[in-house]
């Protein structure tokens, strides 16, 4: 636990120590002025004072440029302009500005014998805005997240300490997980944790990694990751299937859930809360990881296969029919987008989607290790104490033990 | 316990078969993203 906190304050705090630089030029409240509607006449279209102004208040509040709005800019391309034959000069009716302007907006047909769906676009406008993102919050909010979880881990431990088998031990055991339940479960168990530190590696290698051991130490480390992370993602597909069939009938919602939330699961005070097979934070555990397990499948298989399954344009237009980004005080998400950024909304969403399924994780593997006397039993000999299954899963533990004690079923001793 | 290690030695084997499978797959860059035309090899 310590060795994994003090890897991750590892890889976190380059991160923030990039993005907390800032330049306190201009002093603090100046009102930055809109570049878009400069008069730069003085200066025959030059950057002015009030560019400078701009630039500097942007980069006091983070970011490099003042943020323009490219509407007008995307949106006035000139077209394919008149023909040379006119007398317009050798880009016909076109401009210099309108037609890199046109280019950067992938709004004037470019044709090349090259098959690829991305040949066609010759500036990616997109790029930076998602370099900066993956460079950017999806580093500092993913590791403080991770951080976070394993510190609210570690106070929990302290303050509540290892839940222990309040009863008797009976000597006896209960049947919890088949061989083929417990194998389904570490094939997805063990790949998604090949897959987040893999993940982890690829994400803050650069910032983490290099600056440690060098840009030769990292090479082979990049190409390992990137093999395991392509690969093993398969393993955890099947597993994911696995625990789907294996389980899903046992963790739809019931009435029991409800009593055992409003109880908060008896993590704290006496007594326990009767629960069936899985209880209602398992079942929670258990859909967080089949959704965010489907959701990092498929945008996972669309980094896999570069850009033959392009999904973000069409949610996009989904969504904003429904109205949601409008709801919440967006306006339209992007439909048009080009096959590159189909590509970087998926590692984005990838990455999003893969911190938060890890730090669930983490509390999982806390309560079925260090966090609860007898749980990691049941998924590593399958069997687990009767007063175990007593305290934790009465309902179910009754209805096992009435099947066994039934005249005609042999002991289980 | 064997249970476990069998599942990571499962995943492991799954990595190799879909490495060969990728391979054999026709999905390498060169075969998306180019015509034979334009290729030397």
């Amino acid at each position: 636990m310590i060795r994994a906190f003090l890897f991750l304050i590892a890889f976190t705090l380059p991160a923030m120590a990039q993005e907390g630089v800032s330049v306190d030029v201009i002093p603090p409240g100046g009102t930055a002025p809109d570049v878009q509607s400069l008069d730069r006449s003085a200066t025959g279209g030059a950057p002015t004072l009030a560019d400078i102004m701009a630039r500097q208040q942007a980069q006091r509040e983070g970011q490099d440029q003042p943020v323009l709005n490219d509407a007008s800019r995307a949106a006035d391309t000139g077209g394919i302009g008149l023909p040379i034959t006119d007398d317009l000069g050798t880009l016909g009716g076109a401009s210099d500005p309108e037609l890199w302007r046109g280019i950067r907006f992938n709004s004037i047909p470019i044709t090349t014998q090259q098959r690829g769906p991305a040949a066609t676009v010759l500036i990616q406008d997109g790029g930076m805005t998602w370099l900066k993102w993956r460079a950017g919050p999806l580093r500092i909010w993913g590791g403080i997240l991770l951080l976070v979880t394993l510190a609210l881990l570690a106070l929990f431990f302290v303050i509540r300490g290892r839940i222990r088998i309040e009863g008797p031990r009976t000597g006896r055991t209960l049947l919890r997980f088949k061989t083929y339940e417990r194998f389904g479960h570490w094939l997805t168990a063990g790949s998604f944790i090949a897959l987040a530190i893999t993940g982890l590696l690829v994400l803050f290698g650069r910032i983490a990694f290099i600056p440690l051991f060098g840009a030769e130490g990292w090479a082979p480390v990049a190409i390992a990751s990137k093999w395991v992370h392509n690969n093993i993602s398969w393993a955890f597909m099947i597993g994911l299937v696995m625990i789907f069939f294996m389980w899903v009938l046992q963790n739809i919602p019931n009435k029991d859930d409800l009593i055992w939330l409003a109880r908060g699961g008896g993590i704290f005070g006496k007594g326990h809360v009767p629960a069936r097979k899985f209880n209602a934070g398992q079942k929670i555990i258990f859909w967080i990881v089949i959704l965010g397990g489907a959701s990092l499948s498929v945008s996972g298989l669309s980094m896999l296969f570069p850009f033959e399954l392009p999904m973000f344009a069409s949610t996009f237009g989904l969504l904003n029919d429904w109205g949601l980004p409008q709801l919440v005080g967006l306006g339209p998400l992007p439909i048009d987008l080009t096959p590159q950024e189909e590509m970087q909304y998926s590692q984005i969403w990838h990455g999003i989607v893969a911190f938060g399924m890890t730090a669930v994780i983490f509390a999982h593997i806390y309560l079925g290790s260090v966090g609860m006397e007898g749980a990691y039993d049941a998924m590593g000999k399958g069997e687990v104490e009767e007063q175990w299954a007593v305290e934790h899963h009465s309902i179910w533990a009754e209805k096992i033990m009435a099947e066994r004690d039934r005249p005609g079923n042999a002991p289980a001793e | 316990m064997k249970t476990m290690f069998a599942a990571f030695a499962s995943a492991l084997l799954i990595a190799v078969i879909a490495q060969v499978a990728y391979d054999n797959a026709g999905f390498s860059s060169a075969e998306r993203q180019a015509a034979s035309s334009v290729r030397l090899n």
